[in-house]
């Protein structure tokens, strides 16, 4: 099993009512980002994952980018990755990923990428997304051709990997006349490409034929589930076999030395609505930036007031800030009841991660650790997980058969003779 | 609504099955429908429809026609009618086009004023404003968008077509419509610098361009621009009224539309 960390890197002196006003992190106004604290931040988020790198028991640490929010910094994960390559010795570098429409020059990704590689000794993890809706905005990024871009950037930058240059490319998108990238990728024949995803039918098929990891970002047990079918029935028909390599899950994960301050580290997850407060709905979903099937989901999903991330934004109207904090917070229990988010002590993290590992059975996991919170209750939560958690958690892993990427190759087992996939998973892991 | 005063047809015009509504006698008016798509037969369309057949095409990619995937551009979608006035044998033919619709009639008269006869813009995108900003439909919901672009939006003739709850059948049309539109006019924002120049000095094809004097949508100043392109058109801007005149002084629309035509 590949077990690895993330966080986003939150700019966190916001006032919580501006996020609250607004209901979303996205285009709260940049008056209220001061580079100073900012600068200090960043670098405390890099000292962490060097941390991470120290402990020695970590296989990778974990990085994303977003734009215009104070839910996370790292506009430029490249530069922090690069950082990275350098300042660490032994995780792997995993990027979920770079929002491949939003790169207007994927060339240029390719060769920054390349540099990443060649610097981290081949310890990069490239990665790609779509990018949330509001990065299109952001970065105006046509969101109708979202898709588009994605693909045809993707087969771009996998090119200029691969293919002998100087070489020319005319696609609907993009155009070069002279590719011929001179900084290549050390690992051969290209680095191994993670994809990191929610909820988009789409991309898990796609991710299936390409024979990528998918790693399901903090969704929801079932509807994991779900997706591990989709992208097992596309590997079936591409004549392969899914199996845990195939699969990554991030989990929200908060430890402590006791139960009442790792609770405290989970309750501020929350903070200014968490992820439900990302972006309105309107920049989450900019026009065409969903397929046609994903818009009709939609539309019946407008019609159910209870739709997670859409509940608070759309149908809340109260101007009682007080009266919404209080129903963000309230959603805490039930997030920890339904394994949502995790929270304890080492001890008391256990059975809950063994009950996820058995439902999910995913080769590549990551815990994931957010919303304000002094530093060195991150640091020891970091700590605990290192030097406590990992070690027991890989004994579940080889309990449990969960191969990692790293140990079996993500769509090397062929089909089996019955021509029919075995699923991975179930909701019987709960009663592990 | 009285049925069946219009019809739904399909013309073959290249790779596409252009969805075309169509309904009274006479002489042909083409209608191009805005950034939200066909809205549906109106009032104002039975009105004129006792003595012109409509011929509203659905334009590609925005509901019942099929996407064309080359289409890219308000110029391509332009060429695209182009091709089908020709090959229908339309011209010289009336024109009404209504905001984004208005661009594409701005934009195939600027390729080629002989296929119309009479030209009516209503609040046409398609021109940078020399004074204020082309509201952005792309940052917010349809539904607010039209909101705001109407002087009063809780007029009954508004609210009967765009208030009430929002249907799931309602909401997908209109993404399909912002959809398509941000393909073909995300950037620049619903104009191309070009189109002026294009434009200036078309002479013989009477325009009318007819505006809401509160249209926060597009600002008054380009209907300027579009008047010292094309030589001879007017400008009437309508009180109270924003970006939808059709539908928000539909009296007062029908009024200007049949004295123009005549």
């Amino acid at each position: 099993m590949h077990i690895m960390w993330f966080t986003e890197r939150a700019y966190h002196h916001v006032p919580e009512d501006e996020v609250l006003k607004l209901r979303s992190f996205f285009g709260v106004p940049n008056k209220f980002f001061d580079p100073h604290k900012g600068a200090q931040l960043l670098n405390q988020y890099l000292d962490e994952k060097i941390y991470t790198d120290e402990l020695g028991t970590f296989d990778g640490v974990m990085l994303n980018e977003h734009h215009g929010t104070p839910f996370c910094m790292g506009a430029v994960m490249d530069v922090e990755a690069a950082v990275l390559a350098r300042c660490t010795r032994k995780v792997k570098i995993v990027l979920l990923g770079n929002p491949l429409p939003v790169v207007g020059n994927p060339l240029r990704l390719a060769e920054e990428l390349a540099m990443i590689d060649m610097i981290s000794g081949g310890r990069l993890v490239p990665g790609w997304v779509r990018g949330a809706g509001s990065e299109q905005l952001a970065n105006n990024a046509n969101p109708a051709y979202n898709r588009e871009y994605f693909e045809e950037a993707h087969d771009l930058v996998i090119a200029a990997w691969t293919r002998p240059g100087p070489f020319r490319w005319e696609g609907k998108h993009f155009n070069y006349r002279f590719v011929n990238p001179w900084v290549l990728p050390l690992q051969k024949p290209h680095p191994p490409i993670w994809i990191a995803g929610l909820i988009s039918p789409e991309t898990v098929r796609w991710c299936a034929e390409h024979r990528y990891p998918y790693v399901a970002l903090a969704t929801m047990l079932e509807p994991t589930l779900e997706l591990w079918k989709m992208y097992t029935d596309r590997a079936a028909q591409m004549g392969y076999q899914a199996g845990p390599e195939n699969f990554g899950y991030l989990q929200p994960v908060f430890v402590h030395e006791t139960e009442e301050k790792a609770d405290e580290l989970g309750r501020n997850f929350l903070y200014g609505g968490g992820f439900s407060h990302f972006a309105r709905p309107e920049w989450m979903f900019p026009p065409g930036y969903n397929s046609k099937a994903a818009t009709k989901r939609l539309a019946s999903l407008y019609a159910n007031p209870n739709t997670p991330g859409l509940s608070f934004v759309s149908k809340d109207h109260t101007e009682d800030l007080n009266a919404l904090r209080k129903t963000i917070y309230a959603a805490y229990a039930g997030s920890k009841e339904n394994l949502q988010m995790i929270t304890g002590t080492p001890k008391t993290v256990i059975p809950k991660l063994r009950k996820v590992l058995a439902v999910l059975r995913p080769g590549i996991f990551s815990f994931w650790l957010d919303g304000p919170a002094p530093a060195k209750d991150r640091m020891t939560c970091l700590k605990l997980l290192g030097t406590e958690v990992i070690p027991q958690l890989r004994e579940i892993g080889k309990e449990l058969g969960l191969e990692g990427p790293f140990e079996r190759k993500p769509g090397s087992v062929p089909l089996g003779p019955s021509g029919k996939p075995e699923y991975v998973g179930s909701m019987a892991g709960l009663q592990a | 609504m009285a049925n069946k005063e219009w019809t739904e047809e399909k013309v073959r015009v290249g790779d596409t099955d252009l969805v075309v509504v169509k309904g009274g006698k006479g002489k042909a008016l083409l209608i191009l429908h805005g950034e939200l798509g066909w809205p549906g037969w109106m009032p104002w369309n039975s009105a004129l429809a006792k003595d012109r057949t409509l011929i509203a095409p659905i334009h590609p990619g925005f509901g019942k026609t099929a996407m064309a995937d080359w289409i890219m551009s308000i110029r391509d979608l332009a060429g695209f009618y182009q091709r089908y006035v020709r090959e229908q044998k339309l011209g010289p033919v009336d024109v009404i086009g209504h905001s984004l619709g208005g661009w594409i009639a701005a934009e195939m008269a600027a390729a080629n004023p002989a296929q119309f006869s009479k030209m009516i813009l209503v609040a046409p995108t398609g021109i940078r404003p020399p004074q204020g900003e082309i509201m952005d439909m792309f940052t917010v919901t349809a539904r607010v968008y039209l909101t705001r672009g109407a002087a009063d939006a809780q007029k009954p003739d508004f609210t009967k077509l765009f208030g009430g709850e929002q249907t799931p059948e309602q909401f997908e049309a209109w993404e399909e419509a912002r959809a398509e539109t941000a393909r073909l006019a995300w950037e620049p924002y619903m104009f191309n610098p070009s189109l002026p120049h294009l434009l200036e000095g078309i002479d013989g094809v009477p325009t009318l361009l007819l505006w809401g004097k509160e249209d926060a949508v597009v600002p008054l100043s380009v209907a300027e621009v579009y008047q010292r392109s094309i030589k001879g058109s007017t400008v009437v801007a309508i009180d109270n009224c924003g970006h939808y005149p059709a539908v928000e002084q539909p009296a007062e629309f029908l009024k200007q539309v049949q004295a123009f035509l005549g």
